[in-house]
C-alpha cells in the first residue's frame, strides 16, 4: 500500500473558507503546544480571550476599536495585493499618518471640529500617501523590489516620529517623556457608548465599501486586476502600467495613513512611541486572509481585532508577552500554505 | 581614529555578511527567503540561550546554526513539495521568529554571558594602523570571511555547486538530467538559514553578548537588499556587508562624540544607503548585466515537467 497526491480540481464556495477556518484553527493547535511550554494551560487561556474579546458589550467596543486600524491597513494592503504589489510598508505609512495628522493638530490653532479633523485627515492621506508612492515610483520607473524597499521604510518612518517626540515635538509639561502634546477636543473623533469606540469605525467601514466598488464595480478596478494577473495583456490593451502602480501605491499607503489618522484622532490624542502594536503587519495576514476582498477584510479584521483584545488579557493575566500575536500570525500563514495545497490536491491509495 | 573605525566595521558588518551568504545559497536555489531577520533572531536567542545554561561558545554556535536551520526549513518544505508563495512563507516566518524569540526570550533578558574573545595573530597584527583592526578579531570574524571564499568555491569549483546553481537556473532541466531539485532546495534552504542563524548568534554571542528582544534591528532585511546588490556573489557580498558595518560605524562614532545630529536620524542611516544601493544595483541589473537565478521565487512543480 502506497499513497500518493493527486492534483483535483480546485474546491469553491463554502469548502474554501472552511479551508481557511482550519488553518486558523490548527495555528491554534500548535500554538497551544508553545503556551503549553510556557507553563499556560492553552484551553483556559484561550476561553479567556474569548471571554475577554466578544464576552460583553465592553469587550466588543475595545475589539471594534482595534478592528479599526485593521480594516484601513488590511484594505491598504489588499489594493496593492490586488495588482501584485507587495506593499508591506504599511506599519510605516500608518506612521507617517499619523506624522500627518499630528502636525495639524499640533500647530493649527482651531475650534472648529469640522476644519480641524479634515485638515489632519487630509495631511496624513497626503504624508502616508506620499510615503508609499516613493516605493511605487521607484518600482514603476526603475523596477526595483517594493517588498524590500516597503520593509525598509517601516524602520525610517518609526526613527522618524521617535526623531520628534523625543526632540521637537516633546511635550514640556510631559515630565520629559517622549509623548507630544495632547491634542485639543478639536482634533478628537467622537465617541460612542461609554465606550472607547469612535466614528473612525463606521469611517472604516466606509472605506471598505468605497474599496469594494472602486475595485470590483469600475472599469479602472477591472484594469488593476489585470495588470496584476497578465501584464502583457495589459500593455496590449493599452493600459499604463506605470501610472497605475505609482496611483495603487498611493491610494495603499494613504488608506494606511487613514489608520494612523483615526488611532490618534479617536484613541490616543497625542503623538508617541509605539503608537501600532504590529497594524501594518497583521495587515498583510489580513489582506491574504480575506483574498484580496473588501469585506473579506472586514470579517479577518474582526478577528485579528479579537486576537489583540485576547492577547492584551494574556498578558495581563499571564504575563504572556504581547508578540505572542506574531506567533499565531506566523502559524497562520505557514498552515493556510497547507490548507491551499490540499484544496488542488488529494491523497490517495495505490496498490503496489 | 581610523584603526577603530576599520575595527567596529568589521565588526557590525559581520554579523550581515553571515546573512547575506546564508541568502545567496537559498537563492542560488531558487527560492527567495524573506524569513532571514526571523531566522537572525531565532539563531541570535538560541545561541544565547545554550552558551548561558551550558557555559559553551561552541555549543551556542551549533545551536544557532542548527535551531535557524531547521525554521528554515519549514519554510524550504512549504516552497517546494507544498508549492507555497514564497514571499508569503518567508514573512511568516519572519513574524513567527521575532514573536517566538520574545516570548521565550523572555526570561533571558538582561542575563550576561562571556563572549568571545579577540585572538591575536602574530605578526600581521602589528602592522601600523590596519593590523590592529583586521587581525585582532573574534574567531568567528575569521570564519565568516573564510566561508566567502569556501561558498565562492563551492558554487563555482565543485558539482554540487554547478548542480545547485542549475537548479535555481532551470529547475526542469536539471530533473531530467537526475539532479533531485526538491533536495538541492531544502539542503540550500537548511544551511543557509542556519547561516542566517549563526549572523544572528554573532551579534549575541560576540558583538553586544547579550539577549534584547529584536536585536537584530532590521539586518536581515537589509541582507536580502545586499544579494541584490552582490548580484549572488559571495565576494561582492563582502563588500557590502562591510560598508554598511562603515555605516553603522560612523554613526555610532558620530553619536559617541556628542554630534548634535539627533541618533534617531543617524540611525535611518543604514535603511536609507541600502535603498539607495537596491535602486543603483537593480538599475544596474534592469539593463542586463544581471546574475539572478532564472527561476528565483517561481513555484516549481515536478508533476509538471515533461
Amino acid at each position: 500500500m502506497k499513497f500518493k497526491l493527486v492534483k483535483k480540481s480546485p474546491v469553491s464556495g463554502i469548502k474554501s473558507i472552511l479551508t481557511t477556518l482550519l488553518s486558523i484553527f490548527i495555528a491554534l493547535l500548535i500554538s497551544g503546544i508553545f503556551l503549553t511550554f510556557a507553563d499556560i494551560n492553552p484551553i483556559s487561556a484561550y476561553k479567556d480571550m474569548l471571554i475577554e474579546s466578544v464576552g460583553s458589550v465592553y469587550g466588543i467596543t475595545e475589539t471594534l476599536v482595534k478592528t479599526t486600524p485593521l480594516i484601513f491597513c488590511g484594505l491598504g494592503v489588499a489594493v496593492a495585493f490586488r495588482m501584485h504589489l507587495w506593499n508591506i510598508g504599511a506599519e510605516g505609512q500608518l506612521y507617517m499618518g499619523a506624522f500627518g495628522a499630528s502636525l495639524v493638530a499640533l500647530h493649527l490653532n482651531t475650534d472648529s471640529h469640522f476644519v480641524m479633523i479634515t485638515l489632519m485627515f487630509i495631511s496624513a492621506i497626503f504624508f502616508g500617501g506620499l510615503w508609499a508612492l516613493i516605493p511605487g515610483a521607484l518600482k514603476a520607473i526603475y523596477n526595483v523590489n517594493e517588498t524590500i524597499v516597503t520593509l525598509l521604510m517601516n524602520y525610517i518612518a518609526i526613527l522618524w516620529v521617535d526623531f520628534l517626540i523625543y526632540g521637537a515635538w516633546k511635550d514640556p509639561k510631559g515630565f520629559n517623556f517622549p509623548i507630544s502634546a495632547e491634542f485639543t477636543s478639536a482634533a478628537r473623533l467622537s465617541e460612542y457608548f461609554d465606550s472607547r469606540l469612535h466614528s473612525g469605525f463606521f469611517l472604516a467601514l466606509l472605506c471598505a465599501l468605497l474599496v469594494f466598488i472602486i475595485i470590483e464595480k469600475t472599469v479602472w478596478g477591472y484594469e488593476i486586476k489585470v495588470i496584476g494577473s497578465n501584464p502583457k495583456a495589459a500593455m496590449y490593451a493599452g493600459i499604463n502600467i506605470k501610472k497605475n502602480i505609482i496611483l495603487v501605491m498611493f491610494i495603499s499607503g494613504a488608506l494606511s495613513a487613514i489608520a494612523g489618522f483615526s488611532e490618534l484622532a479617536g484613541v490616543q490624542h497625542r503623538l508617541q512611541h509605539a503608537i501600532s502594536p504590529g497594524y501594518g503587519y497583521t495587515a498583510i495576514i489580513i489582506a491574504w486572509l480575506a483574498k484580496r476582498s473588501a469585506f473579506g477584510v472586514v470579517i479577518v479584521s474582526f478577528l485579528m481585532g479579537m486576537l489583540f483584545v485576547g492577547s492584551d488579557s494574556m498578558q495581563i493575566y499571564y504575563q504572556l508577552p504581547v508578540a505572542m500575536v506574531s506567533v499565531f500570525q506566523g502559524l497562520i500563514l505557514f498552515s493556510l500554505i497547507v490548507a491551499e495545497f490540499f484544496k488542488e490536491h488529494k491523497i490517495v491509495m495505490v496498490k503496489e | 581614529m581610523i584603526s577603530i573605525i576599520i575595527d567596529a566595521t568589521i565588526r557590525a558588518g559581520t554579523s550581515i555578511l553571515y546573512a547575506t551568504l546564508g541568502e545567496i545559497i537559498i537563492e542560488r536555489s531558487g527560492i527567495i527567503n524573506l524569513g532571514i531577520e526571523g531566522l537572525m533572531l531565532i539563531g541570535a536567542l538560541a545561541g544565547f540561550y545554550t552558551t548561558y545554561t551550558t557555559q559553551s561558545l561552541i555549543l551556542g554556535v551549533f545551536a544557532a546554526v542548527f535551531a535557524a536551520g531547521l525554521a528554515g526549513l519549514i519554510h524550504g518544505i512549504l516552497c517546494t513539495y507544498f508549492k507555497g508563495n514564497q514571499i508569503v512563507s518567508g514573512l511568516a516566518l519572519t513574524m513567527f521568529g521575532v514573536g517566538i524569540t520574545a516570548v521565550l526570550g523572555k526570561s533571558m533578558v538582561g542575563q550576561t554571558i562571556v563572549g568571545f574573545k579577540r585572538i591575536e595573530i602574530p605578526v600581521l597584527s602589528k602592522i601600523p594602523i590596519i593590523g590592529n583592526s583586521l587581525f585582532n578579531q573574534d574567531i568567528l570574524v575569521y570564519l565568516s570571511i573564510l566561508l566567502v571564499f569556501l561558498i565562492s568555491f563551492f558554487l563555482y569549483r565543485t558539482v554540487w555547486g554547478l548542480n545547485l546553481r542549475t537548479v535555481g537556473e532551470n529547475p526542469y532541466a536539471a530533473d531530467v538530467s537526475g539532479i533531485d531539485t526538491y533536495k538541492y532546495r531544502l539542503v540550500a534552504t537548511f544551511i543557509g538559514s542556519g547561516l542566517a542563524g549563526l549572523g544572528g548568534a554573532y551579534l549575541s554571542l560576540a558583538y553586544t553578548p547579550l539577549w534584547i528582544e529584536n536585536m537584530t534591528a532590521g539586518r536581515g532585511w537589509i541582507a536580502v537588499a545586499l544579494v541584490i546588490f552582490s548580484s549572488w556573489s559571495c565576494k561582492r557580498a563582502l563588500f557590502g556587508a562591510y560598508f554598511f558595518g562603515g555605516i553603522s560605524a560612523i554613526q555610532l562614532r558620530f553619536q559617541a562624540m556628542g554630534t548634535t545630529i539627533s541618533a534617531h536620524i543617524l540611525q535611518m542611516l543604514p535603511y536609507i544607503f541600502t535603498i539607495i544601493v537596491l535602486i543603483i544595483a537593480t538599475i544596474k541589473i534592469e539593463k542586463g548585466s544581471s546574475s539572478q537565478p532564472e527561476s528565483l521565487g517561481l513555484v516549481y512543480d515536478r508533476e509538471d515537467r515533461k
